[in-house]
């Protein structure tokens, strides 16, 4: 379970199991990822953001150490209160390092919004989310702090996502101290 | 070109070239087709042509009572439908996540770019606005559906004409007048321009069906006419460098100007008609 501020969102990875014939791929495990919303059956929006989460985490996950397997990724969203989609990246992050899956790179999820005045806001609340004129939402790995996932709502200049991605790499190391020291903490007991 | 598709295409990739004979960074010709001679029972409607992918977009506008919530602003729903018949690996029956996803997208871009603002879809304050069902339906996927279907929608957009409609005051119904017809008003043309990404380092534009599948990554990118980003939609994959994104937008923001011309010359070909 993750929560930055008040958005909470729980994870469970299941996996590497065996997968129905229909579903199996021979040459690498298939990933399937489940988003719960808090409130209501899964919608639309829940569909396109599952996708984004699936392609993040297949680009990441050695899957051809695993063929004709299924990784099965189930999140739940306690509470939002703003920056729900890079809390799920973080919480599908950590989720993958506790079931010790093969992993290329860590990622993890950094939300930006850009307010009407210009000033970059990291891990927004909800408030300053609908405020904000811009929010973008990126997946750092941790090898070269390159971008694994980019969505943006609202419309920004060119420079000024460039900016925001400076950012959101600067805060992407805070964020991985954060993985090492709760992983630590969980194994040192 | 069946048995080794990768080793096949690394080949082409190595001599800066595709298959098909494109550059790396060479649309496929595109064709459109707007207005009565696509479907003449929709309010606008246009026909895309990427290529071999075919996108046909339809919009009907309805009348409905505004939110309670939002008493001045009317609907866009846009649908993007992938039925069996455009490609073999979608079956018949509920939306799958590809169309589902593709929707969200379209309706993000929508809301991102302001091309229509809800507040002009609006009649009468708290009681009748428009309602713009926009149907995005690939006939024939051959990659880069995203694309075509943005510039599908915004052609039949450009094409919608709404007739006048009047809340009689004494009677508090609302009187259709079909003779009076006023176009949309579209403040922003929003363009998309994706790429395939290929062993991590080399990006390919406009990617066909068989280059989408052994691509390790994909990324859009939806610019306006300011240069503006309305969208970067990069759904995993590969991981990308900062410099490698900006070389994509600069590519977008050149392709937006090509598209531009395109629906241009397309809608005064009609309007002179």
């Amino acid at each position: 379970a993750l929560s930055p501020g008040d958005t909470s969102v729980l994870a469970g990875l299941y996996g590497p199991a065996e997968a129905k014939v229909s579903k199996e791929l021979p040459d690498r495990a298939a990933l399937e990822v489940l988003l719960r919303p808090k409130v209501g059956l899964p919608g639309v929006m829940e569909r396109s953001r599952e996708q984004l989460l699936r392609q993040t985490c297949e680009a990441v996950v050695l899957g051809a150490l695993h063929p004709r397997t299924a990784i099965t990724l189930v999140l739940q969203v306690l509470s939002d209160a703003g920056s729900l989609l890079s809390c799920c990246l973080n919480a599908a992050c950590m989720a993958l390092l506790d079931a010790g899956l093969p992993l290329a790179t860590l990622f993890c999820g950094v939300t930006c919004a850009l307010q009407p005045d210009g000033t970059i806001l990291l891990d927004p609340s909800a408030r300053q989310e609908q405020e904000a004129r811009a929010i973008l939402t990126f997946a750092i790995a941790s090898s070269e702090r390159k971008v694994l996932m980019a969505n943006t709502k609202g419309s920004c200049s060119v420079e000024e996502m460039q900016q925001c991605l400076a950012a959101a790499q600067r805060a992407a190391n805070t964020i991985f101290q954060f993985y090492r020291d709760s992983v630590r903490r969980c194994y040192s007991k | 070109r069946t048995v080794e598709p990768l080793e096949y295409y690394r080949r082409f990739l190595k001599e800066n070239c595709r298959p098909d004979g494109r550059e790396l960074g060479e649309f496929r010709t595109t064709t459109v087709n707007i207005g009565k001679c696509s479907i003449t029972t929709a309010d606008g409607s246009a026909l895309v042509k990427l290529g071999n992918t075919t996108v046909i977009c339809g919009v009907k506008a309805e009348l409905a009572a505004p939110a309670a919530d939002s008493a001045n602003k009317g609907y866009i729903v846009p649908n993007v439908e992938l039925p069996s018949l455009c490609a073999e690996r979608f079956r018949s029956g509920p939306p799958g996540e590809e169309a589902q996803a593709a929707s969200q997208f379209i309706a993000d871009v929508i809301e991102n770019s302001q091309m229509i603002v809800k507040e002009d879809l609006c009649i009468a304050n708290g009681k009748l606005a428009w309602v713009l069902y926009c149907d995005i339906i690939c006939l024939d996927y051959d990659g880069n559906l995203l694309d075509a279907s943005v510039f599908a929608l915004l052609a039949a957009l450009k094409n919608v004409q709404l007739p006048l409609v009047t809340i009689n005051e004494e009677t508090g119904l609302s009187e259709v007048n079909l003779k009076q017809k006023n176009s949309l008003i579209i403040r922003k043309h929003p363009v998309a321009t994706s790429f395939a990404v290929f062993d991590d380092t080399l990006l390919i534009v406009d990617p066909t069906a068989e280059e989408e599948d052994l691509a390790t990554g994909t990324v859009t990118i939806v610019t306006d006419e300011e240069g503006r980003l309305c969208s970067v939609h990069k759904p995993g994959g590969s991981p990308l460098t900062g410099a490698k994104l900006q070389d994509c937008i600069t590519r977008a923001i050149t392709r937006h100007k090509e598209v531009k011309k395109l629906i241009d010359k397309v809608i005064k070909s009609i309007t002179s008609k």
